[in-house]
């Protein structure tokens, strides 16, 4: 947000009147304004693609990641129609296809995803709910940061891998335990980089509130967490990406349902066609999930990137 | 009538400050005397670091001090208020609003209606000249459209007093030209107490009624310049020989303060 701000002025419209002259004896110092105009036109004229930050349009973008799609698909399918990898390592693009046609076609590739969906949902939810507010009463204020801040960094780098058969003993096989490593997951995460968002509110957004005489209550939320929404989401974004992660380790040790289970139980009936088609599944969830978060960001925060 | 003209606007008597605790505790302004008349138009000028934005954070409640009084019309300050605009360097205009809206915001803190708001918050944007981008998002605006709407936010609830810290110190010299003029007319019209930070001369110069020069360690008020050049300054008025002499004299008053940290 606030690389934006300084970056715009090159670009921004010149002020109405700054094609006025008439500083006979104040303008020494003039010449600085002038070089500015300069380096805008200079990128107009020729413009290098590998220029840092060079930009290019939106439909070469997409023909660029579509095309290293394909071509990867393109590499598979050689790989596997050549033989020279067997299938029961790596079956062809076809058979995961096909495979995956088939498990959507008798529902129990929809069953699988909407309950991961459901306990990806859920977990997230409360981890976020939980983070967002802790994360900025420790943004905000040194106590409360004092006393929360050192026991989440030391939580965090406890691996949560660890805490699968703990959360087994604690909650059983069944969904809250899903919850659980999800939660402890992203949780830990959330609260800390949350944290860091609200503490890169510009101090003087604060002075400014309180200039204007605003009580600490209202400068925290028409203000510092107003101000921090763009940053918190996107924290949520990234987190629900490593929430997608825990989901399916937790699927994968101990479930009855899921894209994770049905990951573990192909593995017994050596099922490498359906391994990969949920790996690939889950990781174009994932994808959408993604896009759709940054979508809504353009929708809600676009104010910041505007006329860029 | 007579009271109210005898009371300063601002008044700072014996004014310290430090930051810091124990063994790194250091002074940054001591013994600051210092009175606004009302209406006048203060620069406050000095070596980087001699504590002027200390000096205008402390006058806006921003920050505390260790002793000695502050006033505003004769009624201790306790805190930051609506009497006292604040105009910053880096422009703080709230990204998540439009230029109205961000003078609006002020407005409906100082206690402004609906209706009331969305006038008064057009006639200032209107007085900065901006009512073409009055719906434009800050990184829409430029360095100057974004700090004429930070003055027009901080003149639109009318506080008694305009506090400025180098309001134009990040613009190129012609967008500074322009801000000044335009600081100037709007200053002629209404007539508003300023306290004004620069570090540059000139414009202390061409804006001002009096001239603070601050002294260096620690920061302490070193002298006082008049400015006797005659009102509406025009842009002109910067050539004339009484301009530039004393432009002259306050530069040398900075420079001896300078030289002292060099030697030091
Ligand atoms: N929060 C702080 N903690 C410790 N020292 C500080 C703090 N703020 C300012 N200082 C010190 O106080 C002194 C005055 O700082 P101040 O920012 O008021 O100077 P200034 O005159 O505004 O300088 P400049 O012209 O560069 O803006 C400096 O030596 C600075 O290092
Ligand atoms: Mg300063």
């Amino acid at each position: 947000m606030a690389t934006s701000e300084t970056n715009g002025n090159p670009t921004a419209p010149v002020p109405p009147e700054a094609g006025r002259s008439g500083f006979p004896a104040r303008s020494m110092v003039g010449a600085g304004g002038g070089a500015q105009g300069g380096v805008g036109a200079g990128a107009r004229r020729r413009k290098p693609i590998f220029r840092i930050g060079a930009r290019i349009g939106n439909a070469t973008f997409v023909a660029i990641a579509v095309a290293v799609f394909v071509l990867l698909g393109l590499v598979w399918w050689a790989a596997t129609a050549s033989g020279w990898v067997k299938p029961i390592f790596l079956p062809s693009p076809v058979a995961v296809w096909t495979q995956l046609v088939k498990l959507a076609g008798d529902g129990t590739l929809w069953a699988d995803a909407k309950i991961s969906i459901y306990r990806i949902m859920v977990g997230f939810l409360i981890a976020s709910a939980m983070a967002i507010p802790i994360g900025v009463l420790i943004g905000c204020f040194r106590i409360w940061e004092a006393a929360i801040e050192p026991l989440v960094d030391f939580v965090r780098y406890m691996p949560v891998v660890a805490f699968v058969p703990l959360t087994i003993l604690w909650a059983g096989t069944a969904d809250t335990q899903k919850f659980l490593i999800i939660w402890i997951g992203t949780f830990f995460q959330q609260v800390l980089m949350v944290m860091d968002n609200v503490k890169r509110v510009p101090p003087d957004f604060i002075g400014l509130g309180r200039t204007l005489g605003l009580p600490e209550r209202k400068i925290l939320t028409r203000i510092v967490v107003r101000s921090a929404l763009p940053g918190i989401w996107d924290t949520l974004r990234i987190s629900l990406g490593w929430a997608w992660t825990w989901l399916v380790l937790a699927e994968l040790v101990a479930a009855t349902s899921g894209l994770g289970y049905r990951i573990t139980v192909s593995q017994r009936y050596f099922q490498t066609n359906t391994i990969i088609g949920y790996i690939l599944l889950l990781g174009l969830l994932g994808l959408i999930t993604d896009q759709v978060m940054k979508a809504l960001e353009r929708v809600l925060f676009g104010y910041a990137r505007r006329g860029r | 009538m007579t009271v109210t003209a005898t009371v300063p606007k601002l008044q700072l008597s014996g004014l310290n400050k430090s930051f810091g605790r124990g063994d790194k505790r250091i002074q940054v302004l001591r013994d600051i005397d210092l009175s606004l008349a009302d209406n006048e138009f203060v620069s406050l000028v000095g070596t980087s670091g001699c504590g002027k934005s200390t000096l205008l954070s402390i006058v806006a409640g921003l920050e505390d001090f260790d002793s000695g009084t502050l006033s505003v019309d004769g009624a201790p300050v306790t805190g930051p208020g609506l009497d006292r605009g604040v105009v910053f360097q880096s422009y703080t205009l709230l990204p998540w609003l439009t230029a109205q809206g961000n003078v609006e915001f002020a407005l409906k803190a100082a206690g402004y209606g609906a209706g009331e708001r969305r006038d008064i918050a057009r006639e200032h944007i209107e007085l900065v000249k901006l009512t073409k981008f009055a719906n434009a998002y800050p990184s829409e605006l430029s360095g100057g459209m974004k700090q004429r709407v930070a003055i027009a936010r901080a003149l639109s609830y009318r506080p008694k007093m305009l506090l400025m810290d180098e309001p134009f110190g990040a613009l190129d010299a012609l967008t500074r030209h322009q801000m000044q003029e335009l600081l100037t007319r709007i200053w002629e019209e209404h007539r508003l107490t300023v306290l004004f930070v620069t570090h540059d001369v000139e414009e202390a110069v061409y804006l001002s009624d009096r001239i603070v020069v601050m002294g260096i360690g620690p920061g302490c008020i070193k002298q006082t310049f008049d400015v006797d050049l005659s009102r509406p300054r025009e842009p002109d008025s910067a050539s004339s020989a009484e301009f530039i002499d004393l432009q002259r004299e306050v530069l040398r008053s900075i420079r001896e303060e300078s030289l002292k940290v060099e030697l030091a």
